[in-house]
């Protein structure tokens, strides 16, 4: 290495690609991720996209980034304040300044910066010139100009085409930033564009300029070097929740030795769960894509009914649409997984952003008394295990379960160890061959110790039946409108649920097991929460964590757990859901913290409010 | 369809279920349950593979009333629970039970797509043109000007025509029947029920309570057969209970009705063919009492079902990349060693 600048040793470093939603931001991101991720480190990523699919180019609506957070040591979010700001225009600048730590650098495609462009991003003055970013390291860069002089002698590609590969030309300049071989990105190009090599010639070759532009210019003082994590040795990948969700469904199928039906809409943010399971019909995987939400969950009840691993997937306003469905799933007691992957709300919300708000929706938004269990995943690869546990419950209570995803666990990434599939126990399946009542009669409604009902499935000789969503008796089944029944099979669907309890494991606390103040949280906030209660802690602060991920039933000594602390915090992005059904379920005072701007908790909030709390 | 153990004896009483049929006296539906339980057994199937999957209304309580698998389920979803049973499940005879409420009002999208897919199930439509089960008010195929209780000056929709909507969605089989017609019916759900892919079947039914009237001479079997044409592949619309009129195209490209004698002959009748779309959608729409109504099979075409699409699918993804392994799944991405 040269002595042109410093190298600088990080545990972590958090890096923000921003610019129009036509510039290949989230590409460029997941490019940096991949190598990253081979070199060793640990990661987590975010990207944040506009709903509109190519807002006007420049504007801040039309704004995509993409965040991630690297490190040597155990790395929960993808960050709070990036170090590093890569913007493509204007109003990337704009759209993400606010987030740069003081002293951060920003890269900036000075070509972009045009009048015009200055006008769309709301700017007065050009900001690379007025010294509004004094407090920063800015290296305003000619981007285009640069990537246009590097691919000048590439014959065979329009003027566009060889600017749409500038966002190369940035990815290679942060590789040199960062000290990344470009290996994997190369390899990559090769691949993506072996039928038009073409592309892959040039991407390349802007990659690489911008690598010895890294190099060869004087203007970066610093370079940055962020050694491999310590990870449990094995082989990994990136995954982000959608993924792990769908490569979960497919295995909890396999260990039932069943197929995966999987009826669903295109919603934001839980359609790429379609896109990944319909890649695999090699697997015997059924995706069905209905002609509405409620159709989806019809078909999944009917699957169900016809034996299948029955899944669908939405987000709040699908789960609006599926409720009386999902009540029918209910009411038959069929086993079937929906998964409900939340975003912003009401109604049409915030489709592309992260919000923990329908967990009041699951629990309780259906008529009549409508128990489901209700699992939450804390991190992108814990949505694989999530699969599994739900097909586990459902089987066991013969019931809908609801897998409690939300958008930035579904869209954000982290390294997985993969798993030996044969370490996964096997999920045993009965389905009813025989009568079970007197004179060779089928009690469909007949339950075995854990409140389960048999599941005799269409085909099966001597167990034909019928199923409604009309109350009924007890074990026949038949309809019934007599009071005693309704009150008794009411407490039956109540009962097998809370005897879920059973196999699910006790809460567990990070920190001391008593003390001031115990910070709960549920879902995709785990690494923002743990990791700000992590530095509390080491500041010498008596707080602890509990990170709830069975929402219904709790774990058994939930109540146990938190009598131990003086005061409890419950922090969601929301304004309280999970609070109040604690307060409402066991009667003890808990203060909440949510906050509901589209956006995950940073870690320094969450310490401000534990600070708050404690005094 | 598998061969199993078939029982040497499934016979219509064997699929009548223990529980008491519960419809009001006089009532269509219960001319349509027997013709379903005495077609079943013809149909060569053990008795363990029919379903039959209902939504809300009058009609929905069929599933009740059969010894066979069956779901009442929700209101205008019949069609969606019978997709992800025969999507999954592709052996099964599967039957949706709805009704003009059900199928065409809360459940019109689901119908259409339903029949779009060619999902192979039956679909048994009984419009009666009236809500009976919430007590009488104007359904979506009732008439303009139609008198309840929703509407006591009169309908002001128009009504849809559901064969013209299943037409639209490219149905691959369409028929019409009459409750009181048992012997008709009976035939038109065997063919439905042999027709691979949805087999939509749109049956007149009289609701006798609330639009008892809505069918008049139809239902009066010395009179009805002058206002029937019974429609037969390849054969010329002839009609009447001496077979004396027939249906003709005008010049303007509109159906009319003939006397046949010196001016016309059966040379001049359109002939039946069950292949053609537009001319199921022109009989589609003669109605009772201007033109004859227009029973048996209306059109029908043979077409991949979606099932069949799906399990190609599947077939040509495992011979190409082998069955699925998860392991591979797993590592099918950029992977690193620790």
């Amino acid at each position: 290495m040269s002595d042109k600048y410093i190298v600088k040793e990080l545990d972590s470093v958090v890096i923000r690609f921003a610019g129009d939603s036509g510039d290949g931001m989230q590409l460029t991101g997941t490019q940096f991720t991949n190598t990253t991720a081979v070199f060793g480190n640990d990661i987590s990523t975010m990207p944040d996209f506009p709903s509109e699919i190519r807002a006007p180019a420049g504007t801040l609506a039309g704004v995509s980034g993409f965040q991630v957070n690297i490190g040597s040591t155990d790395i929960l979010t993808p960050g709070d304040e990036p170090l590093v700001l890569v913007a493509m225009n204007p109003a990337a600048l704009k759209a993400s300044i606010k987030d740069l730590q003081s002293g951060g650098i920003i890269i900036a495609n000075t070509d972009a910066f045009t009048a015009s462009n200055l006008k769309k991003a709301e700017y007065e003055s050009n900001p690379l010139t007025d010294h509004s970013l004094d407090g920063y390291e800015l290296h305003g860069i000619p981007l285009t100009t640069m990537n246009r002089e590097a691919l000048k002698d590439i014959k065979g590609l329009s003027g566009k085409d060889k600017d749409r590969c500038q966002n190369f030309f940035a990815l290679g300049m942060t590789f040199w930033l960062f000290d990344r071989e470009l290996d994997t990105s190369t390899e990559w190009l090769q691949v993506k564009f072996a039928k038009k090599p073409i592309l892959a010639e040039a991407n390349i070759k802007a990659m690489q300029t911008g690598y010895f532009f890294g190099e060869t210019t004087e203007a970066f003082r610093h370079r940055y070097r962020v050694r491999k994590a310590t990870l449990e040795s094995g082989t990994y990948r990136k995954i982000t929740g959608n993924e792990a969700t769908a490569i979960g469904l497919v295995t909890a199928a396999e260990k039932m030795g069943k197929t995966l039906f999987y009826g669903t809409y295109p919603i934001t943010p839980a359609t790429d769960i379609l896109h990944n399971l319909a890649k695999l019909r090699h697997f015997g995987v059924r995706t069905y894509q209905a002609e509405d939400e409620i159709a989806a969950m019809g078909s999944v009840v009917g699957a169900a009914f016809g034996g299948a691993f029955a899944v669908t997937g939405t987000s709040g306003p699908g789960i609006a649409l599926k409720s009386e469905a999902m009540n029918l799933g209910l009411m038959l007691e069929l086993p079937m997984v929906i998964v409900d992957v939340q975003r912003g709300g009401p109604s049409t919300g915030l489709p592309t952003k992260v919000e923990q708000s329908d967990l009041l929706q699951v629990m309780y938004g259906r008529n009549g008394d409508s128990p489901m269990p209700i699992i939450a995943p804390t991190t992108p690869s814990d949505c694989f295990n999530a699969a599994i546990e739900a097909a586990r419950m459902a089987i066991r209570a013969t019931t809908p379960v609801i897998i409690l995803s939300d958008g930035f666990l579904g869209n954000s990434s982290e390294p997985w160890l993969l798993p030996d599939p044969d370490s996964i126990p096997p999920i045993p399946v009965t389905h009813a061959t025989e009568p079970n009542g007197e004179d060779g009669t089928f009690l469909p409604y007949k339950r075995d110790e854990n409140g389960a009902r048999p599941w005799a499935v269409p085909g099966t000789k001597g167990l034909e039946h019928r199923l409604g969503g009309l109350d009924k008796s007890p074990e026949t089944g038949n309809v019934s409108y007599v009071p005693e029944d309704h009150a008794q099979m009411t407490a039956e669907r109540l009962g097998k649920i809370a005897k879920l309890v059973d196999i699910i494991p006790d809460q567990e606390v990070y920190g001391e097991e008593d003390g001031d103040l115990l910070v709960i949280s549920w879902g995709g906030t785990y690494g923002a929460v743990r990791s700000a209660v992590r530095d509390e802690i080491e500041k010498g602060r008596s707080v602890s964590h509990a990170h709830i991920r069975y929402l219904n039933p709790f774990p058994a000594n939930l109540e146990e757990v938190m009598n131990k602390y003086k005061k409890i915090m419950v922090s969601e992005l929301n304004n309280g859901q999970l609070a109040f059904i604690l307060r409402g379920t066991y009667g003890i005072e808990v203060e909440s913290y949510g906050k509901v701007e589209g956006q995950p908790f940073k870690i320094s909030e969450i310490a401000e409010h534990i600070e708050e709390a404690l005094k | 369809m598998s061969i199993k153990n078939i029982p040497l004896k499934l016979t219509a009483k064997s699929l009548r279920s223990d529980q008491t049929v519960r419809w009001c006296p006089g009532c269509g539906d219960y001319a349509i349950l027997s013709q379903v339980q005495r077609v079943m057994p013809k149909l060569g199937l053990p008795k363990e593979d029919f379903v039959v999957i209902s939504g809300i209304g009058c009609s929905s309580r069929f599933p009740y009333y059969m010894d066979t698998y069956g779901i009442h389920s929700i209101h205008g979803r019949a069609p969606t629970l019978a997709t992800g049973l025969a999507i999954s499940n592709p052996d099964l005879s599967v039957w949706v039970i709805t009704g003009d409420g059900d199928a065409l009002s809360i459940g019109g999208n689901h119908f259409i797509h339903t029949i779009r897919r060619n999902i192979d199930l039956n679909i048994i439509l009984f419009n009666n043109r009236v809500y009976g089960l919430t007590k009488g008010q104007y359904s979506p195929t009732s008439r303009q000007g139609h008198r309840s209780k929703s509407s006591p000056m009169g309908s002001i929709e128009q009504p849809i025509n559901p064969i013209a909507l299943a037409l639209a969605a490219n149905a691959t089989f369409i028929a019409r029947t009459l409750d009181s017609h048992t012997k008709h019916m009976g035939g038109v759900f065997e063919e439905a029920a042999k027709h691979k892919g949805t087999s939509l079947v749109e049956v007149y039914q009289k609701c006798i309570i609330f639009n008892a009237n809505e069918w008049g001479d139809l239902q009066d079997s010395h009179k009805r057969d002058d206002h029937i044409i019974y429609l037969e592949d390849g054969q010329p619309m002839v009609f009447g209970k001496n077979m004396d009129k027939g249906i003709r195209m005008n010049a303007q490209y509109e159906l009319e009705v003939v006397e046949l004698g010196d001016e016309f002959t059966e040379a001049d009748l359109l002939v039946h063919n069950v292949k053609s779309k537009a001319l199921a959608l022109m009989l589609s729409s003669m109605e009772w009492p201007n033109f004859p109504a227009a029973l048996g099979v209306i059109h029908s075409r043979e077409a991949q079902t979606y099932t069949e699409g799906l399990e190609l699918q599947i077939a040509d993804a495992q011979a190409r990349k082998g069955v699925g392994n998860l392991q591979s799944l797993y590592a099918d991405a950029d992977t690193w060693e620790i």
